[in-house]
């Protein structure tokens, strides 16, 4: 559907974007995740036309319009601050697009009314942006992209001005609408958690470059570097290194030492082949801990609850090992078939050695 | 505390408000009663009145001032004014308008200093900066050394132009004068408009002509009409330039006011011209207001 050829951008001295190539899939929910400076707006902004690439060919739909100015590409965007004309009511600012595509007026009514139903604005077609809220500018800018019936959606941040529970809502909603029109939809975010949620794929930036494209499980539970399971979600990324050789029932597994001393069985198979040095990735809520000795993993070992953060649904755990090793660990809250763990208990820890992570160092 | 939110008894230190802030408008006030109504007044009393011998008014109540402004030459002249003046805030329009824009585009540091540039000519009197403009003109002037010595006359232009004294001088020096009086508020409306806009109706279709209509224009709407009536209500009534590069060839209303008052101490004619033209700026101000309101309503029933 979409396709990025080694597309370069560079801003005086700064490559903003590095030899990308990316393609994505008719109809999927791809999304842009990284820090801010990582390439991931301008690459959107090469999309929708506003950068012209210095190298490189975008092509949508076979097309290509790395050339194409903003206004002849079948490609609309939802705008971080959703750019809404301000002299405009609602029906006008979602009718824009359909006005100067030259649409009859009558299509034209029926397609606003079609889409004010879907996003739930009914009732506000005669309203100013300025009296709206928040989460109804949000529905507005999207509605307004979504009627010309683009081949592709692009979202800049759409949801970072609002707030975490209506943020929450509208991840669910977009999503569900993404499905129901089966329009592609490219999402740029810096925002891990949205990007999991919503996603088919997610495209990890870092310095202008893609450092990895997969499902948000496969980006979540198989990160190909340290950087990438830093950014997706919790990790506690230590420094290996290997101090046994192959054992266990088959020879699957290697013995390492991580920093502060605790050692791990770790599978061979992912261990970066003649490498001395790693690094290990394990996610908190891998870590099962319990006052008596947990049955059936590959690593057992004592530590002692440094600290302890209520977090709501879950404890979050600092553990200081025997060996002297950190770790942070994600526990359910206690409850009455839960045993409560308690800064300065001393715990046993089990980690399963498919549950760890190792990425180059 | 007692008694639900909502309520609570009204606090006793909570003053009425704006009820000193009107004193804030007392000096501005009394100044314009002084100086604006009282001499309109008198104006609107001289109108009815007529010239005595020696120019002193007589007072009554005679249109006979109000018929004589029905005469062709009057009209034919309120009708150059306005014409002229017309014209000149369509040119002020289009030369300030790319101007204002492309300031308000810069980056602040910019802006600020192209804005000065704006200003400049304010520092230097009015009354220099119009003979300039004659020593440009005239047919011995600087601007026609440039066409001699480069050549375009006699091979583009088989004569030098003989431009002070015709109504283009008048025209060239009023946009002079009153550019700056465009240029300001445009800025000031376009500066606050939002740059994604534009991105957003180019995203949605819009090519850059249609940019412009349907969202740099009506955005700038409000600096555009200020402009306007900055420069086309003032123009009408210029009389220096028009004496000083009209000379008697083009006279305006402003000229034939200034002439009765001063020449012909014909008070109470003046004074109903003044009358006249004081309804025209109303009429042109209401005029202008309604376009703006009807572009609005244009806007909304689309």
């Amino acid at each position: 559907m979409i396709e990025f050829e080694s597309v370069t951008k560079r801003f005086g001295s700064f490559t903003a974007v590095d030899a990308v190539s990316l393609h994505v899939r008719q109809g999927e929910f791809l999304t842009l995740l990284g820090p801010s400076g990582c390439g991931k707006t301008t690459l959107l902004r090469m999309l929708s036309g506003f950068e012209t690439p210095d190298l490189g060919a975008i092509r949508i739909a076979g097309e290509d319009v790395t050339a194409l100015p903003p206004y002849r590409r079948n490609v609309n965007q939802v705008f971080q601050s959703y750019a809404l004309f301000p002299h405009l009511n609602v029906r006008d600012n979602i009718a824009f697009g359909l006005r100067m595509q030259k649409v009859p007026k009558v299509e034209a009514r029926r397609r606003v009314e079609e889409i004010v139903e879907m996003v739930a604005l009914g009732g506000f077609e005669a309203r100013m942006p300025h009296q709206l809220s928040g989460g109804q500018r949000q529905r507005v800018a999207l509605a307004r992209a979504l009627v010309p019936g683009p081949a592709v959606l692009l979202l800049d941040e759409p949801l970072s001005a609002l707030d975490a529970k209506l943020r929450r809502q509208m991840q669910v909603e977009l999503k569900r609408l993404q499905r129901r029109l089966g329009t592609t939809f490219v999402f740029v975010t810096h925002d891990q958690e949205e990007a999991l949620t919503m996603s088919d794929r997610i495209a990890v930036m870092r310095g202008g470059r893609v450092e990895q494209l997969g499902t948000p499980t496969e980006i979540y539970h198989r990160p190909v570097s340290g950087f990438v399971a830093e950014f997706v979600g919790e990790a506690n990324l230590l420094a290996a290194e290997r101090v046994g050789g192959e054992q266990g029932r088959d020879g699957a597994a290697l013995r390492v030492r991580l920093e502060g001393g605790l050692e791990l069985s770790v599978p061979a198979m992912a261990w970066p082949g003649g490498a001395a040095r790693a690094r290990v990735s394990v996610r908190p809520e891998k870590l099962c801990v319990s006052k008596r000795p947990i049955e059936g993993v590959e690593n057992l070992f004592q530590a002692v609850i440094a600290e302890e953060i209520f977090q709501g649904a879950f404890d979050h755990l600092v553990l200081r090992t025997e060996a002297g090793t950190v770790l942070s660990a994600v526990v359910p809250n206690e409850s009455a078939v839960m045993e409560a763990l308690h800064e300065g208990d001393r715990v046993w820890c089990g980690l399963h050695a498919d549950d760890l992570v190792i990425v180059a160092a | 505390m007692q008694g639900l939110p909502g309520t609570l008894p009204p606090n006793p230190h909570a003053r009425p408000a704006g009820a000193w802030g009107w004193w804030l408008l007392a000096p501005m006030l009394a100044w314009l009663a002084l100086f604006v109504v009282a001499p309109m007044a008198i104006l609107l009393v001289y109108s009815f009145g007529s010239r005595g011998a020696l120019g002193v008014v007589e007072l009554g109540f005679s249109l006979e001032n109000y018929e004589r402004i029905a005469d062709p030459i009057y009209l034919r002249i309120f009708g150059r004014s306005i014409g002229y003046a017309a014209l000149t805030t369509l040119l002020c329009v289009v030369i300030g308008f790319p101007a204002a824009w492309f300031i308000a585009r810069r980056s602040p540091e910019w802006r600020g200093r192209l804005l000065l540039l704006v200003m400049v000519p304010f520092w230097t009197s009015f009354l220099i900066r119009t003979y300039a403009w004659i020593a440009i003109l005239r047919s011995e002037g600087l601007l026609n050394a440039v066409l001699k010595s480069s050549g375009v006359v006699p091979h583009v232009l088989p004569a030098p132009l003989d431009l002070l004294y015709t109504p283009t001088a008048v025209v060239i020096g009023l946009v002079y004068v009153y550019l700056p009086f465009v240029i300001l508020p445009v800025y000031a409306s376009a500066e606050k408009l939002d740059g994604t806009l534009l991105e957003a109706a180019q995203d949605l279709g819009a090519g850059p002509l249609r940019v412009f209509r349907e969202v740099i224009v009506p955005l700038t709407w409000p600096g555009i009409a200020a402009g306007m009536m900055l420069v086309f209500v003032p123009a009408i009534g210029m009389f220096a330039v028009t004496d000083l590069m009209g000379g008697a060839r083009v006279s305006m209303i402003g000229n034939v006011i200034h002439n009765q008052f001063t020449r012909a101490l014909n008070f109470p004619f003046g004074a109903a011209l003044g009358v006249v033209f004081t309804l025209l700026f109303v009429l042109s101000y209401a005029l202008l207001l309604w376009l703006g309101r009807r572009r609005d309503e244009t806007a909304k029933a689309r």
